[in-house]
């Protein structure tokens, strides 16, 4: 598939913003000594920062970006329909927790909004992962290990962000945030990785065979009914050559992974900004690496 | 319930391209359009069409056949491309099971298209919308046209009659007795989308002919059981 940026800013911008709201409501939970207001209130703007530019994002990937309240509609069948209504709706959520900790409304009402908000950020995390988990031909996605991905690798990296805003606002926050940021991490490492051996051993279940139902083993395809390309050889096709998607692997590992957990406990701003970049690169091959089953009519021009 | 399709024959098919043009001039002047072609003239020209011809050669020469594989929507039964869709925009009507998308809804998010296992949707890049093969619902129920034009535009267009439309959960339409007799099947069966258009596939065309039943016939003199004469011409041509 075509990595599309919009997508891939969108994902990982509402990722890391969930996994700071969970981030700043465990802080309220169980932080030993009391937090400033500022602390949430700060720490919700940086929420909604980061949410309402995946949201801006978004828009970029719409032909109609005017017509985009209609996607609201189908939530009964639509993964993306439900994505369209739950991430306002984390953002409503996180604005009302970050206000009420402004206003003072006490623990009851802010502890009260946090769940909330941190049951919409986990629902938000589900309905994004589904969107591609529920592609059912889309082999590489459609696995329970996307929704745990997404789920590890926003929190992961929500985590990452939390220390990094300890650090300026609550130092006494930063070493349990960053361990905490090192384990996911760590985790989701794990998680990913198995997508990547999974998704490197599987069979396609469709063959050029079953596609048009001819039973040789030997078909060559000598035209594809156009010469100047198609729709259908740009969405499904990620154009970088076989090199660039080697590279992008070991990178966005390095990245993602292996520089958080080296960074996190001392530089968690640094080791942000590099898992950040990261997971542009995971999501970049998230996309690449999934094989559309309709290129098997594509692949020869006469 | 009536589901319209198409039965396409693999085994008639010369692969003219007749049913794309038709169908394109057809869709890009008709309630669908019009259908974008960008750069037309140039060096690399693309556009939308709803149906392409495609072709295959198998088997190793020289025991190859050449196939042409005219692809459009299959108009699925479980259509995977239709509960994704956010808006609605994508919808199977439930009266004739024709798939379509209403452009006036459509967002342009390409998830339908990501769905869809046969890549039989494809993006206006000047509208923004998707579009896809709307097996000419704009002229097969149109009054004003004779009974027998009542049907899709590739089907009109093509000379061998490759192309077959009709109900196929109507056991003893022409369709249906099509798929029944000449083992019509469905594309990427593993996939679960119970696909309404099904192709006829190749036949073997062959037949026997004795020497002395083309002797006998062609014999001036009309004597049975003369000797073969060498200087007659071949009488075994493979037909």
């Amino acid at each position: 598939m075509r990595p599309n940026f919009s997508v891939l800013f969108l994902t990982t911008l509402i990722g890391a913003a969930q996994g700071l709201f969970i981030a700043l409501f465990a802080c309220e939970l169980l932080s030993p000594t009391a937090l400033e207001a500022n602390f949430f209130v700060g720490g919700s703007a940086i929420i909604l920062l980061f949410s309402g530019l995946g949201l801006l994002a978004s828009f970029f990937h719409l032909g109609h970006p005017e017509r985009a309240w209609r996607a609201m509609m189908m939530w009964r069948t639509s993964w993306l329909s439900r994505e369209v209504i739950a991430l306002p709706a984390f953002m409503g959520a996180a604005f009302a927790y970050g206000a009420a900790h402004y206003l003072a409304m006490g623990s009851n009402i802010t502890i009260a909004l946090g769940v909330v908000g941190v049951v919409m950020a986990i629902t938000l995390f589900v309905c994004t992962a589904m969107i591609y988990a529920a592609v059912k031909v889309l082999k590489e996605w459609a696995h329970p290990l996307t929704i745990v991905n997404f789920t590890l690798l926003g929190s992961a990296s929500g985590f990452t962000l939390a220390a990094a805003y300890a650090s300026a606002m609550a130092p006494a926050l930063i070493t349990p945030l960053a361990q905490v940021a090192f384990f996911l991490t760590a985790v989701s490492l794990v998680t990913r990785g198995s997508s990547l051996l999974r998704n490197a051993n599987l069979t396609p279940a469709s063959t050029l065979q079953s596609a048009i139902g001819i039973k040789h083993p030997r078909i060559v395809q000598k035209s594809q009914g156009a010469m100047g390309g198609s729709y259908n050889t740009r969405e499904y096709f990620h154009g970088k050559s076989a090199e660039f998607v080697k590279t992008i692997v070991p990178s966005f590992l390095v990245l993602s992974f292996i520089a958080p957990l080296l960074l996190v406990m001392s530089v968690p701003v640094l080791a942000f900004i590099l898992q950040y970049a990261g997971l542009l690169a995971e999501r970049w091959y998230f996309f690449a690496e999934a094989k559309h089953p309709q290129n098997m009519y594509y692949q020869g021009v006469a | 319930m009536t589901q319209l399709a198409l039965v396409i024959d693999l085994n008639v098919c010369v692969g003219c391209h007749a049913c794309v043009t038709n169908c394109k001039q057809w869709n890009t002047s008709g309630a669908a359009g019009s259908l974008v072609d960008q750069n037309p003239y140039g060096l690399n020209p693309t556009g939308t069409f709803f149906n392409r011809v495609q072709t295959f050669e198998v088997g190793t020469f020289p025991n190859t056949e050449t196939v042409h594989f005219p692809k459009s929507c299959l108009h699925c039964e479980d259509p995977p491309c239709v509960p994704v869709c956010p808006t609605g925009a994508s919808y199977k009507r439930k009266e004739d099971g024709i798939v379509l998308v209403d452009y006036d809804k459509c967002i342009g998010c390409l998830y339908c298209s990501w769905a869809c296992p046969y890549g039989v949707r494809e993006f206006d890049e000047e509208r923004k919308v998707m579009t896809k093969c709307t097996l000419c619902v704009d002229r097969i129920y149109d009054e004003s046209l004779p009974e027998d034009r009542r049907k899709p535009s590739c089907v009109l267009a093509c000379p061998p009659g490759a192309r077959l439309f009709g109900d196929v959960h109507d056991p003893q339409s022409e369709v249906s007795t099509a798929i029944r007799e000449r083992g019509g099947y469905a594309l990427m069966p593993e996939a679960g989308t119970n696909p309404s258009n099904h192709y006829l596939p190749r036949r073997k065309t062959t037949i026997t002919i004795r020497d002395d039943e083309l002797y006998s016939a062609d014999n001036p003199h009309k004597i049975d059981g003369a000797p073969f004469d060498q200087n007659m011409p071949s009488i075994t041509e493979e037909l």
